[in-house]
């Protein structure tokens, strides 16, 4: 059928015209930086990564508005926010380094993929220096090691999951939120103390990798206190109804419920809970308990009076009465007319931390800002004193136990503060077992080109 | 020339030009300008347009021919991936061996697939196929992640660590190559205000598509594809001549599992991590949505839709409010904020809904896709009311 013909001109012409394709790369120039994206003109552009649609997307709108504030309070406009009380006094409100700060947004839309695509464009069209934000630890993982490969700096948003500093540590990434590790140390002594050393506790887990280390992870401290683990019970992400995972819980002998669920499988499966009226049963001649592990605001107002009561952990809150605290929430409050969540903060922190690494490195360059942020030791942006632990960037700082308020008096106020854990209760060696052993490093820090 | 007709010929030297010349074409304004923002010309997107359009084509062999709406083809793309980084993991970032297996193992994964759904036909069968998918997503999702078995490293995603063997990476080349040419490799050429960027990657997978595009125009006028456009029009009536039509479903089938392969393989090629979403069902979706809104049955048409769409998530997503401030800063203030009210519910985090709209419009006015608008236009232009030369570009919607 097909026939192919030579001719001696035709050869000619597309010998000439594959011999011109061939010369076409010598004639071509690499740009002259020395290290991705270096800026050249008076500005720096920062990429903000969050999810704008899907299941996350108000976490997402809040860390973006939260980032946005930070690029004011850097470039010298608003009320300067947390400049003043940051302990580290690089940073002049003159943009960074002298430039003025410019920003990208894009969607994440929590899928590793498109986040890694939003983030590759940010890096190669819109020459972003550094990455942050978004929620999900899968996502953060995913972009974290495309910041690794791009050479540029990237700062996890909300990622609750070992893994991001864990096994899947990166030298080109930071992580400012705390960790499922972290929540378990400093929910097991309040819930002793609540709950007393002798409890049965049942796991409903999130089937997928954040799920499982924060079972992991509550259980090995729970068990430490003396409690038992009945059972754990792996539950599909997709679930909305978990009417049949919860029937099962008291005739286990069960007194202790631990929902290891995030976001919308949370509010779903504690409004369930809450309807089997276990919080109303008394098992074992104690009265049943409910923990929630990782609570966010935004879960809270969705799982609205059901929480009452209920204890969880959090990375900050807006109740917190420290200046660099107050500061940020009166300039989030001032601007969008209510408090910020708890991964807002942590973004908000991040952008001003990167900005002052690079102030205090004189360099944009990733690997400078790397060796500025590692063991880097503030105060005032919100948490108290925070150190950057060198071995594997993770921020370590007090760590708050939560509860479903019993009464709000407004209503941002779904949850009251029980307990601050101090943060030598929840520090661990960098080789502990569940953040990879001695085999997780952070590699090198990379540049780029 | 190549076995095909005139009109063939300057159809695919057309589409060999402009995927070569992509990066010049999607890059039309100075990079400092404001109007940068609707650039398409980097690589990452340029990979994509690629990408997906070879995912598109090879889904339009089995939807646009033989009509059957599979909605399980993300499946196929995922199992790609997954075989592709599995490959960088154990032999080495060399993409020959992860592009062939990954080829190989969607094949076979069709074949299971193919051979039970299409002892259905109609909504029947594009149900099956979507129970597949979503079967498969949940699978990589959760339970073949768990930490005794790892196949697919679940919500984080498949990634190659130092820690893998690579076993004949030896001094290797440390991104995704071929033959040592890494495919994030980008030159970058200056011409006044204008920067075009040159990617390895994206030319690989460039050469990849024109010959997918070749071999399904190929397959679009061979007899075997005669065969399946028969099975479009009166699947009863060719059963009822004595042929047994499942066999040639099965191929058709088969083949467009392998193109959804081979764009699973080369995404991860271009980016070595293979995510459990790839497969969910609104990735499934999408290449439907590509190939509707490009025009089904028509050569042309898939590749389009999947530039399209992929424009609009990747460019439209990123117009925030600053940037849309920035454009009309020139006009007072408050006509200036008027503006952005009104815009913005349609850029940035309502990509979605300008997409949604289009694809409305484009359904309702162009039946045909993009293919029978820039038809429409063309005759405009010319005044010819051009006959069919083309029997496969005739605009009429997939049934």
């Amino acid at each position: 059928m097909s026939k192919f013909e030579f001719t001696r001109r035709g050869l000619i012409k597309s010998g000439a015209a594959v011999g011109a394709g061939l010369a076409m790369p010598t004639i071509l120039t690499r740009p002259a930086f020395s290290y991705t994206n270096e800026p050249k003109g008076g500005t720096v552009t920062l990429g903000f990564n969050v999810p704008q649609t899907g299941p996350y997307a108000d976490e997402g709108n809040d860390e973006l508005l939260a980032q946005k504030l930070a690029v004011e309070h850097l470039n010298g406009e608003g009320d300067g926010g947390c400049l003043p009380t940051f302990s580290s006094k690089a940073l002049k409100g003159n943009g960074i380094l002298g430039k003025k700060v410019q920003f990208v947004t894009g969607d994440t839309q929590t899928k590793s993929d498109a986040a890694r695509a939003s983030a590759k464009s940010m890096i190669e069209k819109d020459g972003a220096i550094m990455i942050n934000g978004g929620s999900s630890s899968g996502v953060a993982v995913a972009v974290q090691g495309l910041c690794q490969e791009a050479g540029v700096i990237f700062m996890a948003g909300l990622t609750h999951a070992n893994d991001t500093t864990g096994k899947d540590r990166k030298a080109n990434g930071f992580r400012h939120f705390f960790n499922a590790y972290m929540s378990g140390a400093a929910l097991a002594p309040v819930l002793a103390k609540e709950m007393g050393k002798d409890r049965r506790a049942y796991h409903l887990t999130a089937d997928y990798n954040w799920g499982w280390t924060q079972e992991e992870s509550i259980k090995a401290s729970t068990e430490a206190l003396g409690w038992e683990t009945v059972n754990t019970v792996k539950t599909p992400l997709a679930s909305t109804d978990f009417s049949s995972y919860i029937a099962p819980v008291i005739n286990a002998g069960a007194d202790v419920l631990v929902l290891n669920h995030y976001g919308g499988n949370m509010v779903n499966s504690l409004t369930n809970a809450i309807q089997f009226g276990l919080l109303d049963k008394a098992v074992n001649g104690k009265d049943f308990k409910i923990v929630v592990p990782l609570y966010s605001e935004l879960m809270a107002a969705g799982a609205g009076e059901n929480i009452k009561g209920v204890l969880g952990s959090m990375n900050y809150n807006w109740q917190l009465e420290n200046a660099g605290s107050k500061a940020f929430v009166k300039s989030f409050g001032e601007k969008h007319g209510r408090p910020p969540s708890n991964s807002a903060q942590t973004c908000y922190a991040q952008v001003l931390l990167y900005a002052d690494a690079c102030e205090r490195a004189g360099t944009f360059n990733p690997c400078g800002v790397v060796e500025a942020l590692e063991g880097f030791e503030f105060d005032g942006l919100g948490n108290g004193p925070t150190t950057y632990r060198k071995e594997d960037h993770q921020c370590f700082k007090d760590v708050l136990v939560v509860r479903g308020a019993q009464n709000p008096t407004s209503k941002f106020d779904t949850l009251e503060i029980v307990e601050i854990t101090p943060v030598a209760n929840v520090t661990y060696p960098p080789n502990h077992p569940m953040f990879g052993g001695d085999a997780a490093t952070l590699g090198k820090c990379n540049a780029g080109v | 020339m190549f076995g095909l007709d005139k009109v063939d010929t300057r159809t695919f030297l057309f589409v060999v030009a402009i995927t070569l010349l992509a990066p010049f074409i999607l890059n039309p304004f100075p990079s400092e300008s404001a109007l940068a923002q609707f650039n398409a010309g980097y690589p990452d997107l340029m990979q994509r347009f690629v990408i997906f359009g070879i995912f598109a084509i090879g889904f339009n062999i089995l939807f646009g021919l033989t009509g059957y709406l599979s909605f399980g083809h993300a499946a196929f793309l995922g199992v790609g991936s997954y075989a592709a980084v599995w490959m960088f993991k154990l032999l080495s970032f060399n993409i020959v061996p992860a592009i062939a297996l990954s080829i190989i193992v969607a094949g076979l994964f069709s074949l299971v697939i193919g051979y039970i759904c299409l002892r259905r036909s109609g909504i029947y069968f594009s149900i099956l196929t979507l129970a597949f998918a979503q079967m498969s997503f949940a699978m990589a999702y959760s339970v073949l992640s768990n930490p005794s078995f790892n196949l697919t490293n679940g919500e984080t995603g498949l990634q190659v660590y130092a820690s893998d063997p690579q076993y004949l990476k030896g001094n290797g080349p440390d991104n995704t190559h071929l033959f040592g040419l890494e495919m994030n490799s980008t030159a970058t050429l200056e011409i006044g205000a204008w920067a075009f960027q040159f990617n390895i990657g994206f030319y690989v997978c460039a050469a990849f598509m024109i010959a997918a595009f070749y071999i399904a125009m190929r397959i679009f006028r061979s007899p075997f594809g005669l065969m399946l456009r028969a099975i479009k029009t009166n699947q009863t009536r060719l059963n009822y001549t004595g042929l047994n039509s499942r066999p040639y479903m099965l191929a058709a089938f088969v083949i467009s599992g392998m193109y959804a392969g081979l764009a699973g393989g080369l995404l991860a090629a271009t980016d070595p991590l293979a995510g459990a979403e790839r497969m969910q069902w609104t990735a499934s979706g999408e290449v439907v949505l590509m190939t509707i809104l490009g025009g089904a049955g028509t050569l042309l048409g898939p590749v389009l839709g999947a530039a399209f769409i992929k424009y609009f998530e990747n460019i439209f997503s990123k117009i925030n409010d600053t940037v849309l401030h920035t454009w009309f800063s020139f006009m007072p203030e408050s006509i200036e904020n008027f503006l952005v009210a009104i815009i913005y519910p349609f850029v940035g985090k309502g990509w979605h809904l300008t997409l949604g709209l289009m694809f409305m419009l484009i359904v309702i006015f162009l039946p045909g896709g993009l293919v029978d608008g820039g038809m429409r236009i063309w005759n405009r232009i010319t005044g010819k009311n051009r006959t069919q030369a083309d029997p496969v570009a005739d605009p009429k919607p997939a049934e």
